[in-house]
């Protein structure tokens, strides 16, 4: 909880200096309070938090998947194939993806359990596999859905309008509801709590009689499904996926937004509302670059800058805290 | 349930791994309300067997059956819904959830997909209670002592309606008041008609607790005797059917001073000031309670943690406070307490392990040479029993694991050495090689400082007696004065508290 507060405030302050230095004197206006801006914030929020709460299902166990960026390619490349070459309707399409997408996670899932391989690795090659794969697939050509399957898009480009010139983007309520269902399934179902149980301690969780097996494979499952998810709605926004670039490099994106929110790498630690938190900070940061230093060179030096400082000051935080407690005199055992 | 009914019938139970056999036809009998120990040296086949019977192995011949029913366990869920409950050695609870989560796992009471939240915590504190746990519902497991942890294992298992406890070494990581504690409970399940099979390196806990007391050997029975009058000879006989050479003490003639602590503080304990003297040829133990302040001290001493003040002097040349090299150069060594994670690398060979902190002595070259003629000497001097210096580290016994972390240093030529409970985990034989060979080095013109909180280790092995509370030396017992009694008194006076 106490990172949550930090990361909210973080988040005010981050957007305050940002709304601050985004004052154009010759409209008289903060650029970044705009509506435009803001909504178009949202939106990305939802799509990278998406993402990271895929990345949170695998990271609470313990493990770490790197191959989603490859399976938002994969997604964002299908979808087109099935819609535009096989004429299949939107919704079985929308269902054929998501399925390829679960069975990807499966499979990871599966060389994890089955073969002991480790999650770094099995995801490291998948990332290769699957990039590498659709460059093939789709002869290195751009995929998009012309004019087709318009009502799908929605889903993506969608917005509900709450004032005259401001409303809440498709892909941010999507990200509600994915983000509800995980609070749910993590802190209220015996699942979650056999998740994070498994997360902290395999074998413990092993003999007190949780099947941890089928649990890592479904949260694989879900991660990788998820990410296909994530990857229909990018391609729906934007209509338009290259093989070589699409979806690269979203792992980092979506690994250091769970991480940021306190989601521990070394498992069994979490909260969906932190992730949402870290994915958020991790698209405000790029914007706010990009308001105020009107470029985009400083965006990766600033966003790993933040992180680190955001990691610094948590352990120290945490160091006082521990200092604090340990002052008083020290508990006899009974 | 009457107490002649037998509750748990194993029979000629076999278990091998890769062709070597661990269990060679044992028989078990418990009955309800009945303690027995099972005692046996590390690699007897004790903790196969009680995997055997809590279904984590299957076994490759033999029956089991419980209550006149044969059972078949195909998994650790079988055992448990069956009521066997096995408290493991190394404490088995997920510490990232709270109190009532991990009395819960695995049988978490739900309503469809959904927890049960209110019905759990409403029913906790009944099972808290049983075993006299007082802990807050929320309170993160990580937060709980050992002693609290362990409870709260059995709590769990009485939850589960275990009829049959196994408990594998539940007091080693305990203090003697959270043993204590832990006995009674023990006690007052087997009031209760709870079977309970007991694995100990502690024979005094043994002629406590016991019914009957089942000795293993080689992965077969080798004997079985009363609990009650059951005298150390005997059981000791069923471990290992030969007369162990006790240690004998010679009194070594103090030199001069080796180890010299003045004004020396830690960061644990900010306010507590320690000083004292440890001269060549000495063997002193510190005594004290969990939470007292004995790690801490040696681990501040050795500069793996950061000293709050004070000098160090190692036969009159200062240490200054500059990190675990900088002790060592100067003779100052220490053999940490948690052997697994501190002490040796497990994954590594003996080899590397013994060259460790002495490689770098030898020039930037790795010195293959010298790597092998030092773990020739440690091998044969201190009595490794390893199939070759390029075994795996982590293969071999407790005792020998615990050989290597100390053969490291002894290497290293120290003048002042420095135990954490150097026989934790280790067997009765492997303990008596242990502490002979302290004697020895003591004999040879070191300082021997050790912490331990077996009392039974201090009364035996030290000259002389530190006694730590709350991060201050309240006492200082001579060979003559030291008995559990005198050690108790000094470690649990708490003034205003």
């Amino acid at each position: 909880m106490k990172k949550v507060v930090g990361l909210s405030l973080l988040l005010l302050l981050v957007g305050t200096v940002t709304a601050l230095g985004s004052y154009d004197p010759a409209s008289e206006r903060y650029v970044f309070l705009s509506a435009y801006n803001l909504e178009n914030l949202l939106h990305r929020v939802g799509l990278f938090g998406i993402l990271s709460i895929a990345a949170a299902f695998v990271i609470v166990t313990g493990g770490i998947d790197l191959s989603i960026g490859a399976v938002v390619c994969v997604a964002g490349c299908l979808l087109p194939w099935f819609v535009v070459d096989l004429g299949w309707s939107a919704v079985a399409s929308l269902g054929a993806v998501l399925g390829i997408c679960a069975a990807i996670g499966a499979w990871h899932g599966l060389l994890v359990t089955r073969a002991g391989l480790q999650p770094f690795v099995v995801t490291l090659c998948g990332l290769l596999l699957y990039r590498g794969a659709m460059r093939e697939f789709a002869d290195d050509q751009t995929m998009g859905l012309g004019s087709a399957a318009a009502g799908l898009r929605s889903l993506a480009t969608g917005r509900l309008p709450i004032t005259a010139d401001f409303g809440l983007p498709a892909t941010t309520i999507v990200l509600l509801v994915v983000a509800l269902l995980t609070w749910l399934l993590w802190t209220r179902t015996v699942w979650g709590r056999h998740l994070f149980a498994l997360g902290r301690n395999e074998e413990a969780a092993r003999f007190s009689g949780v099947p941890t097996q089928r649990l890592l494979v479904a949260a694989y499952v879900i991660c990788s499904a998820l990410a296909g998810l994530a990857g229909c709605m990018f391609l729906l926004d934007v209509n338009s996926a290259q093989p070589s670039s699409f979806g690269s490099f979203y792992e980092l994106y979506a690994i250091a937004g769970a991480v940021l929110g306190g989601v521990a790498l070394r498992g069994g630690e979490g909260r969906v509302l932190g992730v949402v938190l870290g994915a958020a900070l991790m698209v405000l940061l790029p914007n706010t670059i990009r308001l105020l230093a009107d470029s985009d060179r400083l965006e990766f030096a600033v966003v790993g800058g933040v992180i680190l400082a955001g990691a610094l000051a948590d352990e120290g935080l945490a160091r006082w805290w521990r200092q604090r407690r340990s002052r008083g005199v020290p508990p006899l055992s009974r | 349930m009457g107490p002649a009914e037998p509750l748990l019938v194993a029979t000629g139970i076999e278990k091998s791994f890769a062709g070597v056999a661990a269990l060679r036809g044992v028989d078990l009998v418990v009955r309800g309300g009945e303690v027995v120990a099972l005692v046996g040296e590390n690699g007897a086949g004790k903790s196969t067997l009680m995997k055997v019977l809590a279904g984590i192995h299957r076994p490759d011949a033999g029956t089991l059956s419980l209550q006149g029913t044969r059972l078949e366990l195909r998994a650790p869920s079988d055992a448990l819904r069956s009521g066997i409950a096995l408290i493991h050695q190394e404490l088995s609870l997920c510490d990232n959830l709270t109190v009532v989560a991990g009395l819960y796992l695995g049988a978490e009471l739900h309503c469809g997909p959904f927890l049960r939240r209110a019905a759990m915590r409403a029913a906790a504190p009944r099972w808290l209670a049983a075993v006299g746990l007082r802990v807050p519902l929320d309170a993160t497991i990580a937060t709980l002592s050992p002693g609290q942890r362990q409870l709260l294992e059995i709590a769990r298992a009485l939850r589960a309606e275990a009829r049959l406890l196994i408990l594998d070494e539940p007091t080693s990581s305990l203090t003697q008041v959270e043993s204590a504690r832990l006995l009674e409970v023990v006690r007052d399940l087997r009031r209760r008609g709870v079977g309970i099979v007991y694995i100990t390196h502690r024979l005094g806990e043994v002629q406590a607790l016991a019914d009957r007391i089942v000795g293993l050997r080689d992965g077969q029975n080798s004997g079985e005797i009363p609990g009650p009058g059951a005298t150390h000879e005997a059981i000791v006989g069923l471990l290992v059917g030969r007369r162990l050479a006790t240690a004998e003490r010679r009194a070594h003639a103090p030199g001069e001073p080796a180890l010299v602590v003045r004004g020396f503080g830690t960061q644990a304990f900010p306010e507590a000031v320690v000083d004292f003297v440890v001269r060549r040829g000495e063997v002193v133990g510190i005594a004290g309670l969990l939470g007292a302040g004995r790690s801490e001290l040696l681990r501040a001493l050795f500069g793996v943690d950061r000293r709050r003040g004070g000098e160090v002097e190692v036969a009159g040349v200062r240490v200054p406070a500059d990190g675990p090299r900088a002790a060592a150069a100067r003779g100052l060594v220490l053999l940490p307490e948690d052997r697994q994670h501190q002490g040796v690398l497990l994954d590594f060979p003996v080899a590397w392990n013994l060259s460790l902190p002495t490689l770098a002595d030898r020039g930037r070259r790795l010195d293959t040479r010298y790597e092998a003629e030092l773990a020739a000497r440690s091998i044969r001097e201190l009595g490794i029993a390893t199939r070759g210096p390029l075994q795996r580290t982590g293969d071999l016994s407790g005792g020998n694991q615990q050989k290597v972390a100390l053969g490291k240093w002894l290497a290293a030529g120290p003048k002042v050495l420095l135990l954490d409970e150097p026989t934790r985990g280790v067997d009765v034989g492997a303990r008596a090689q242990i502490h002979a060979l302290l004697h020895e080095l003591a004999g040879q013109g070191l300082a021997v400082l050790f912490a331990s909180s077996e009392l039974e280790e201090i009364l035996t092995l030290a000259d002389r007696t530190l006694v730590m509370r709350q991060g201050r030396l309240v006492g200082e017992l001579a060979k003559a004065d030291t008995t559990e009694a005198s050690i108790m008194m000094l470690a649990t006076t708490v003034e205003g508290r």
